[in-house]
């Protein structure tokens, strides 16, 4: 059976990114990452960018507009949470499915150009949103304050089972409250998911289409495919992912906020698939989990933070360097970001995925001739 | 009823001066050497703080305590010395009122530099590579020169106030021959807009009329043809780049009295001025310039009470609705080559 | 549509860039079965004219009808999926894949039509579509070379390769953009042995070539096109002793 359903090779990256995953809490922990909050972050940033890959590593297509369906995502979340009931299930649910019909919508309009054009159509859509977001629709999004709970949501489905909350109402699960590490698990189980879903898609018929459209377009139009569903497909699967990412932030921390739709956030999805590997099914994960890893280690450092830890040097070299160092820390982790981006496009397009493939094939070269010259002595 | 129409349409030349010229220095680069350049943006930026570091420069100051007065607070008086009045005298004086203007003396070279660095030192590595990579990087450069605006001047915008002798409205209805103060228009806005035709006419001349600007165009027909002629297209576009640069960095000089700059300007004006050029349609340059102004005077109607009344939020969409529709509209834009950047 | 067995007609196209008429008053009709070659020199409009067939290019008058079937307005993938496919001068391959992919995915556009939404089906399971690729590459004599990456292979190859893309599909009607342009006199051959083979299968061919080689040992039925006019129509035989023909080719542009 694998082998129809799923290849030897598949089944081994699938089981072994589940034991990862679920072992985080443990092998981060010497990290200094091991605490909940910050590993949901992960797990929802993780769907997020596997999700982008599907459009940008398969299909070729650069959406600089994705965080608006993450944004889109979070408020329906929040708004289920208001209207209908706290259990977590229901907002998922809704998110997907209104993050798939407001992508099928800009997807289906962005779509019918191509290149640079669909870029600059994406951001324009995205920026669309978060103005209004902003502005006029402040019934929907409350604005600059953001969406959040209160004790007076109707809640219609919870007041119909006679459900009632003290204190602050936090989304649950079945009557559970998803905070700390169930909330982790949570969010983990649906980047399992997502991660699983990326797999068959990347290894179906389905997939390869995108990879060829990618390849060349021209070539796959006059094979006899209308590119334009395909590409739409890949384009409502990735907005769906990101729906789903938006709304486990939601979950997690209940609270919507325009800013998410903001260009710099659809900008960090790219970073996080390039820093990991266009088009690699590991790669986006990985690119997710180090960028919001330095993200939480780098902007909690301040001065006092880098003072000790220059302190071996003199005083005025401490201080200088105190200085220079205290730009990329704190707020300044922003422009480290901006220079890892840089770096990365310039030396490594293939992202880390590729520097290890690049390392992996220069320890083969370099073995084979370590042999040979230990060979060589003996004559 | 005319009067409330036609000062909206003032309202808009400024702001669409400023995206005609950052489009315009958008398309020449894209034009000339098939760069997308999400950095553009940052160079406006760049240019804008120009301004900014002209002027503290200009208004640095000597403090000395004088022991032998008293402030009226009682407590021994600080004696404030401007430098550059101190060394030279009312025209320092002058200069420091007129530091916009000024610092566009010292902003051509910078910009120029920081045009040529850019582009011998990273973009010139990606002609050949994809268009998406070309997005990403210049995407990267976009985010370090904003974050290293904002920890060298700090998030708040800083204002810049114009010349003191400009700072009134003309009255240009009166100037048309109709009633008085009915049509006024801030000085400023005014010379903005002068400014930018000026700068708009000098590229368009510089491209006309000079062998070079023949020899560019020429290359943004047919690059390998005019390769093959001998002629080092290289250099020439290194020196468009710089020229574009300029021309953003001198925009956003100029543009400080009227928006304080703070280290997202750029990239605020970037994403708009995108849309302006495929507006426009990419590669062309009078397409550039004219839908700048397009867009700059639709935004201005936009925002009126009026029909803010009737489409409400339409002010902040008005451009992006605009862009979407013509690009399903009409693809090429309006006065774009079809098939340009197509794949 | 005097004629029963036409399977192809280009019928009075005009095709104008401007104020240049690049085909003008094209009528042309392939039988069912030929090999038709369209020669001419430099500039005579013979890729226009394909491209107008192909539904690349609108024809500025005049339609192209294939089977009773009128293909101007079509797009490029609804031709296809009439049975017609495309060899192009430079090749038009999916670089980024392997070669073995490359020949499969056309054979899914046959079976599955313009667009199937199959996702979760996995690329392993469909042995069908693998062991058709494998033989149509053992035909065209790749197989040794299914796992490379398409892009590293030589330029011959690559132009093979997307021959066995063209074939898998089974076309009713073949077109041929210089298959051999650029190709080693060796390579030049055994494409010529290709062809041959599979013209034995009936498949009807339309061949732009520039190497007369080719088309006499390949066609049927010459076209001659010269400024953008057909000025000769014939088997082999009648085109080489055509005065008109010579003229253009010698006082051409050469």
């Amino acid at each position: 059976m694998p082998t129809t359903f799923m290849s030897r090779n598949d089944l081994l990256l699938f089981l072994g990114f589940t034991i990862v995953v679920l072992a985080m809490p443990i092998w981060l922990a010497p990290f200094g990452a091991g605490y909940p909050d910050l590993l949901q972050r992960f797990m929802i940033y993780g769907i997020f960018a596997v999700g982008f890959n599907i459009l940008f590593g398969l299909t070729g297509y650069l959406s600089f507009g994705h965080a608006a369906f993450f944004g889109v995502g979070s408020y329906t979340a929040v708004w289920s949470f208001k209207l209908l009931t706290l259990d977590a299930i229901p907002a998922m649910v809704f998110a997907v499915i209104v993050s798939a019909l407001f992508a099928l919508v800009i997807g289906f309009l962005c779509l019918r150009r191509s290149g640079i054009y669909f870029s600059i159509l994406t951001l324009a859509f995205a920026q669309m949103s978060y103005n209004l977001a902003y502005s006029v629709l402040t019934p929907i999004t409350n604005g600059e304050t953001g969406l959040q709970l209160t004790l007076n949501d109707p809640r219609v489905l919870d007041a119909a089972i006679g459900q009632t909350f003290v204190g602050q109402p936090v989304p649950t699960l079945f009557g559970q409250q998803l905070s700390g590490y169930a909330g982790f698990y949570f969010c983990a189980g649906f980047l399992i998911l997502a991660f699983f879903f990326a797999q068959r898609i990347t290894g179906s018929p389905f997939g390869m289409m995108l990879k060829s459209i990618k390849s060349n377009q021209t070539r796959m139009q006059f094979t006899g495919f209308n590119t334009r569903p395909y590409a739409l497909s890949a384009f409502v699967i990735s907005g769906m992912y990101a729906g789903l990412a938006g709304a486990l932030l939601a979950v997690t921390d209940p609270l919507a906020g325009a800013e998410r739709m903001q260009w710099t956030a659809s900008g960090e999805v790219v970073l996080m698939t390039i820093l990991g590997g266009v088009g690699t099914l590991v790669g986006p994960v990985i690119g997710a989990w180090i960028i919001k890893y330095f993200e939480n280690i780098l902007s909690a450092l301040n001065d006092n933070i880098l003072a000790r830890f220059w302190s071996f040097l003199p005083d005025g070299m401490a201080d200088f360097m105190v200085t220079v160092t205290s730009k990329f820390v704190g707020d300044g982790w922003h422009l480290t970001l901006g220079l890892l981006f840089v770096i990365i496009v310039i030396f490594l397009p293939g992202g880390i995925m590729e520097g290890v493939r690049r390392i992996a094939a220069a320890v083969r070269r370099s073995g084979t001739p370590a042999a040979k010259t230990q060979t060589q002595p003996a004559e | 009823m005319f009067e409330v129409i036609f000062l909206q349409f003032l309202n808009g030349l400024d702001k669409g001066a400023a995206y005609a010229l950052i489009a315009l220095g958008l398309t020449l680069v894209f034009g000339t050497l098939g760069v997308v350049n999400f950095a553009h943006g940052a160079l406006f930026m760049l240019g804008a703080f120009c301004a900014v570091t002209v002027r503290m420069f200009l208004t640095m100051e000597t403090v000395t305590i004088d022991p032998t007065k008293l402030s009226p607070w009682g407590s021994p008086l600080e004696v404030r010395e401007p430098l550059v009045q101190a060394w030279l005298g009312d025209f320092g004086a002058v200069l420091v009122n007129y530091s916009v203007p000024f610092s566009i003396l010292i902003t051509i070279p910078i910009m120029l530099l920081v045009g040529i660095a850019l582009e011998r030192g990273i973009i010139k590595h990606f002609y050949k590579r994809p268009h998406a990579e070309q997005i990403l990087v210049t995407f990267g450069l976009a985010i370090v020169a904003q974050e290293v605006i904002k920890s060298i001047f700090g998030p708040n915008p800083i204002p810049q106030p114009m010349p003191t002798d400009l700072r009134g409205a003309a009255d240009i209805g009166a100037f048309l021959g109709m009633q008085a103060n009915v049509i006024t228009y801030p000085l400023w806005r005014l010379i903005y807009f002068v400014f930018s035709a000026v700068v708009i006419a000098g590229v368009f001349a510089f491209l006309q009329f000079t062998t070079f600007g023949m020899v560019v165009r020429a290359g943004m027909a047919d690059r390998e043809t005019v390769g093959l002629l001998g002629i080092n297209i290289d250099r020439r576009f290194t020196v468009m780049f710089g020229l574009a640069a300029v021309v953003a960095g001198m925009a956003g000089v100029m543009y400080t009295p009227l928006l304080p700059p703070n280290y997202h300007l750029g990239m605020d004006f970037l994403v708009l001025s995108f849309v302006v050029v495929v507006v426009g349609g990419m590669g062309s340059l009078p397409g550039a310039v004219a839908a700048g102004f397009l867009l700059g005077i639709l935004q201005s109607f936009a925002s009126m009470t009026q029909v803010k009344a009737i489409v409400p939020g339409i002010d902040q969409i008005i451009i992006y609705l605009v862009a979407v529709v013509i690009l399903l509209v009409r693809p090429r834009g309006l006065l774009g080559r079809r098939g340009v950047m197509e794949s | 549509m005097a004629n029963s067995n036409v399977v192809l007609h280009v019928a009075d196209v005009h095709k104008r860039f401007g104020g240049l008429h690049a085909l003008a008053d094209i009528d042309l009709q392939v039988e069912e079965g030929q090999t038709h070659a369209i020669i001419g020199p430099n500039g005579a409009g013979k890729s226009t004219l394909l491209n107008v067939i192909i539904g690349k290019l609108a024809p500025t008058s005049g339609q192209v009808v294939f089977d009773g079937a009128i293909l101007t307005g079509r797009k490029p993938y609804q031709i296809n999926q009439l049975g017609i496919a495309r060899v192009f001068q430079t090749p038009e391959i999916f670089a980024d894949l392997s070669v073995l992919h490359n020949v499969m995915i056309p054979a899914f556009a046959k079976r599955d039509g313009t667009f199937t939404l199959n996702m979760l089906r996995s690329l392993d399971s469909e042995t069908g579509i693998r062991q058709e690729a494998e033989h149509m590459l053992e035909d065209v004599g790749m197989l040794n070379r299914k796992d490379m990456q398409a892009a590293s292979l030589s330029r011959g190859d690559k132009r093979r390769m997307e021959l066995a893309m063209c074939l898998i599909q089974h076309p009713r009607l073949l077109l041929l953009d210089e298959p051999t342009a650029g190709m080693s006199r060796h390579d030049t051959n055994t494409t010529i042995e290709l062809l041959k083979k599979i013209k034995s299968r009936g498949m009807t061919k339309v061949i732009i070539e520039h190497d007369m080689h080719v088309v006499f040992s390949l066609a049927d039925k010459i076209s001659v096109l010269a400024q953008g006019r057909i000025i000769a129509d014939g088997t082999p035989d009648e085109v080489r002793g055509n005065p008109k023909v010579q003229e253009a080719y010698l006082g051409g542009t050469h």
